[in-house]
C-alpha cells in the first residue's frame, strides 16, 4: 500500500468527441495486489483499461508510471514500460500455434540482420516451461491456439505478459465468457501472478469473482468512480450492491412489485379471444 | 505457484511431451498446401496420360513457364491474403509498370535501366498507397483495390494514347541497355538440350525465400498474426500498419517484376491489358491453400496453384482440346480445390 504505485490515474478522463466516456477517475495500481475494476456495461471500464495499456490517449487529468507522468501512444510502449493487457477476446490469434501465440510482437531471433531468423526451439522451450510454472501442460505446441479452451486461452495469454516482464496486468472481463471450472482456474493464476508481485487490475462486472482476489476495489457507474476501498472496508454483499446501482435496485424493485400488481388486470385482456372459440 | 518454482526442473522434461503427438498423416493433412500439392500432381497425371506430347521436356519447359509469368505474381498476392487483404489492382499495376517503364525510356530516349528503376519506384508507390489508403480509412480492402483498379485501367489507355498517340508503346527493343535488361528479366538458358525461362528460376528463388520469410522471420510472423486477428496483433505490439502496408509493397514489387517480364519478352506494351489477371492470382491462392480471410496459408502452395493454371493451360493445347474450355476448367479446378480445403480442414480438426 505504501512507497509509490506502479502506474496511477488521478483524475483522468477520456471524451470521443464531444462524448464524455470517462471523467475524474483516481486508480492506483501497488506491486503485489489486485485492483479490481467493476461496473455495469457502458460504465467505462473498456475505456479504462484501453487508457492504461496504451491503445486510446486520456483527454485529460494525468497517467503516472513509477510517479512520473506518460502518455503511450501505442500498446508498445506501455508494454516496454512493463504494463500488459490481456483482453477477454483479444488475447490470441486462432490460427496460430501456442508457441508463436506466445511470443507473438517479441519473437527471439538468432543470427546477423539479412538471415536474422526466429530461434524456434528457444521459443518453444521457453513457452512450454513458462506454461508448466502456470502449472497448463500442453501435449502440442504446435496446436493451434483456437482449439484450446477459453480459460487455457486466457492462461496462455497471462502466462506471456508474466513472461515479458509485466509489471501491471490488466485482466479484461477474463472470467466472463468462462463456466465455473474454467473461472476458477483463471482467478488461480490471478492469485499467482499476485504471489509474483506484480499489480493486477482485474477488469469485471461479476462481484463474486472480484471479491475472491481483489485488495482494492473500484466501481465505475457512468464513467466516474462511484466507489473506491479496500477489501478489509466492504462486505461482499455491499459490493454487489454498488455494483448492482444501489439506489437504482431499490426502483427497479419497486417497479416490479408494481408489475405484479398488474398481473391480474392480464385476464381481462385475453377474454375477447376466448369469445370466438 | 509461486516464482519459487524452479523453472530448469521444468524446462529438462518439457521437451518430451507427456501424450502422444498427433499422427503424421493428420499433422501433414492439416498443412494447407497439400491438397493443391495432390491436386498438381493429379493435373499433371491426367495431362501426361491424356496429351502424349506434354511427355517432351520442351512441352513442360513451356508449362513452367506460363506457370512462373503469373506464379512470380500470385507469391506476393498470397502473402497479403494470408496477411487478411487482397488486391484487385494487381493486374492492371502490371501492365502500368510495364508502360511506365516503356514509355520514360522510348521518349526521353535514356537507357531503359533509367526507366525500369522509375517504373519500380512507382509500382512500390502505387501498393504503399494502396496499403495507406486501406490503414488510413479502415474500408475493406476490396473497395480500396477496386478504385486503384479502375484508376489505373483508365490511366493506362489515356496516358498511353496521350503519349503514343496509340494503344500500344512503341519498340525499345534497339535502346542501350535492353540486352542486359532482357537477360535478367526474359532470357533462357538451355538445360539438356530444353530452352528453360529464366522466369522460372525467378519464380522458385522467389517462393524459396517466401517460405522462409513467412515460417522464419519475424515479420512472417506478423503476417499470420495481422491476418488472423488484426486486433489482437495490435495489442500485443506487432506493428499492424507497418505489415499492412508493406505487403501492399510487395505486391507492388511482383507488379514490377512481372511487367518488366513483359516489356523485355514482347518489346512494347498493350495498355488495355492486365484486366482479369487480377482475379487468377487471387485464384491460384486460393487453390494454393491460402484462406481467403487470411491468417492461413503458404508460399509453396500458390506455387503449385500456378503450376495447376500453366499446366491446364498448355495441356488443353497439346491435348488438341478447344483452348475455350480453358476458363471453365480454371473454375471447376478452383471450386474443387476450395471444397477439398474444406474437407481436408474439418477432417484435420477432428483430432
Amino acid at each position: 500500500m505504501t512507497g509509490t504505485p506502479l502506474a496511477e490515474l488521478r483524475g483522468a478522463g477520456k471524451s470521443y468527441g464531444t462524448v464524455r466516456a470517462l471523467h475524474g477517475v483516481d486508480l492506483a495500481v501497488h506491486p503485489g495486489r489486485v485492483t479490481c475494476v467493476l461496473g455495469d456495461n457502458g460504465a467505462g471500464k473498456s475505456t479504462l483499461i484501453k487508457i492504461i495499456s496504451g491503445l486510446h490517449q486520456h483527454t485529460e487529468g494525468t497517467y503516472l508510471v513509477d510517479g512520473a507522468p506518460v502518455r503511450f501512444t501505442t500498446p508498445r510502449e506501455a508494454l516496454d514500460r512493463g504494463i500488459a493487457a490481456v483482453y477477454q477476446d483479444l488475447a490470441t490469434v486462432p490460427l496460430m500455434p501456442v508457441w508463436r501465440n506466445f511470443f507473438l510482437g517479441s519473437e527471439l531471433t538468432k543470427g546477423p540482420w539479412p538471415v536474422r531468423r526466429l530461434d524456434i526451439a528457444r521459443m518453444k522451450r521457453t513457452a512450454d516451461a513458462e506454461l508448466r510454472a502456470m502449472g497448463i501442460a500442453l501435449d502440442d505446441l504446435e496446436q493451434p491456439v483456437g482449439t484450446l479452451s477459453g480459460g487455457q486461452r486466457q492462461c496462455v495469454a497471462i502466462a506471456r505478459a508474466v513472461h515479458f516482464g509485466a509489471r501491471v496486468l490488466i485482466l479484461d472481463e477474463p472470467t466472463a465468457a468462462l463456466g465455473v471450472k474454467q473461472s476458477g482456474v483463471v482467478l488461480k493464476y490471478v492469485a499467482a501472478a499476485r504471489e509474483r508481485g506484480l499489480g493486477v487490475v482485474l477488469i469485471t462486472h461479476n462481484p463474486h469473482h472480484a471479491h475472491l482476489v481483489g485488495d482494492h476495489f473500484t466501481v465505475l457507474r457512468l464513467g466516474t468512480v462511484e466507489l473506491s476501498a479496500a477489501r478489509a472496508d466492504i462486505t461482499l454483499a455491499e459490493l454487489t450492491d454498488h455494483m448492482a446501482g444501489g439506489t437504482e435496485l431499490d426502483a427497479l424493485k419497486h417497479e416490479l412489485a408494481q408489475s405484479g400488481g398488474i398481473g391480474p388486470a392480464a385476464p381481462p385482456d385475453a377474454s375477447p379471444r376466448e369469445g370466438h372459440t | 505457484m509461486t516464482s519459487g518454482v524452479p523453472r530448469a526442473v521444468t524446462a529438462a522434461p518439457a521437451a518430451g511431451p507427456g501424450r502422444a503427438r498427433r499422427p503424421l498423416a493428420q499433422r501433414l493433412l492439416a498443412r494447407p498446401e497439400t491438397g493443391v500439392l495432390l491436386g498438381a500432381v493429379a493435373v499433371l497425371v491426367f495431362f501426361l496420360i491424356a496429351a502424349p506430347s506434354v511427355r517432351q521436356g520442351g512441352s513442360m519447359a513451356t508449362v513452367l513457364y506460363q506457370s512462373s509469368t503469373l506464379g512470380i505474381m500470385a507469391l506476393p498476392v498470397a502473402l497479403l491474403m494470408i496477411g487478411g487483404e487482397f488486391d484487385l489492382s494487381a493486374g492492371v499495376a502490371v501492365v502500368t509498370s510495364a508502360l511506365t517503364a516503356s514509355m520514360l525510356s522510348y521518349q526521353l530516349t535514356v537507357n531503359v535501366w533509367t526507366g525500369v528503376l522509375v517504373a519500380l519506384a512507382v509500382s512500390l508507390a502505387v501498393g504503399a498507397f494502396n496499403g495507406w489508403l486501406l490503414v488510413r480509412t479502415r474500408l475493406p480492402s476490396f473497395l480500396v483495390t477496386l478504385g486503384t483498379f479502375l484508376i489505373l485501367q483508365g490511366v493506362n489507355l489515356a496516358v498511353t494514347k496521350l503519349v503514343t498517340g496509340n494503344v500500344a508503346t512503341d519498340d525499345i527493343s534497339d535502346m542501350d541497355g535492353f540486352g542486359q535488361a532482357e537477360a535478367l528479366f526474359a532470357s533462357s538458358f538451355g538445360v539438356g538440350g530444353v530452352q528453360v525461362r529464366i522466369t522460372v528460376v525467378w519464380w522458385l528463388v522467389f517462393a524459396a525465400l517466401a517460405t522462409w520469410v513467412l515460417l522464419r522471420t519475424r515479420y512472417g510472423n506478423w503476417v499470420f498474426a495481422v491476418g488472423g486477428d488484426q486486433e489482437s496483433a495490435r495489442a500485443v505490439g506487432v506493428p499492424v500498419t507497418f505489415t499492412k502496408i508493406s505487403l501492399f509493397t510487395l505486391v507492388g514489387f511482383g507488379a514490377w517484376f512481372t511487367g518488366m517480364h513483359q516489356l523485355f519478352s514482347f518489346n512494347t506494351v498493350q495498355s488495355g491489358e492486365g484486366v482479369g489477371q487480377e482475379l487468377i492470382y487471387i485464384a491460384a491462392a486460393v487453390i494454393g491453400g491460402c484462406l481467403l480471410t487470411g491468417g492461413q496459408g503458404s508460399a509453396i502452395g500458390p506455387v503449385f496453384g500456378a503450376f495447376m493454371f500453366g499446366m491446364v493451360n498448355q495441356g488443353i493445347v497439346y491435348a488438341g482440346w478447344n483452348p475455350d474450355w480453358f476458363k471453365a476448367f480454371l473454375g471447376v479446378m478452383l471450386l474443387g480445390a476450395v471444397l477439398v480445403d474444406l474437407w481436408v480442414r474439418r477432417t484435420a480438426a477432428r483430432r
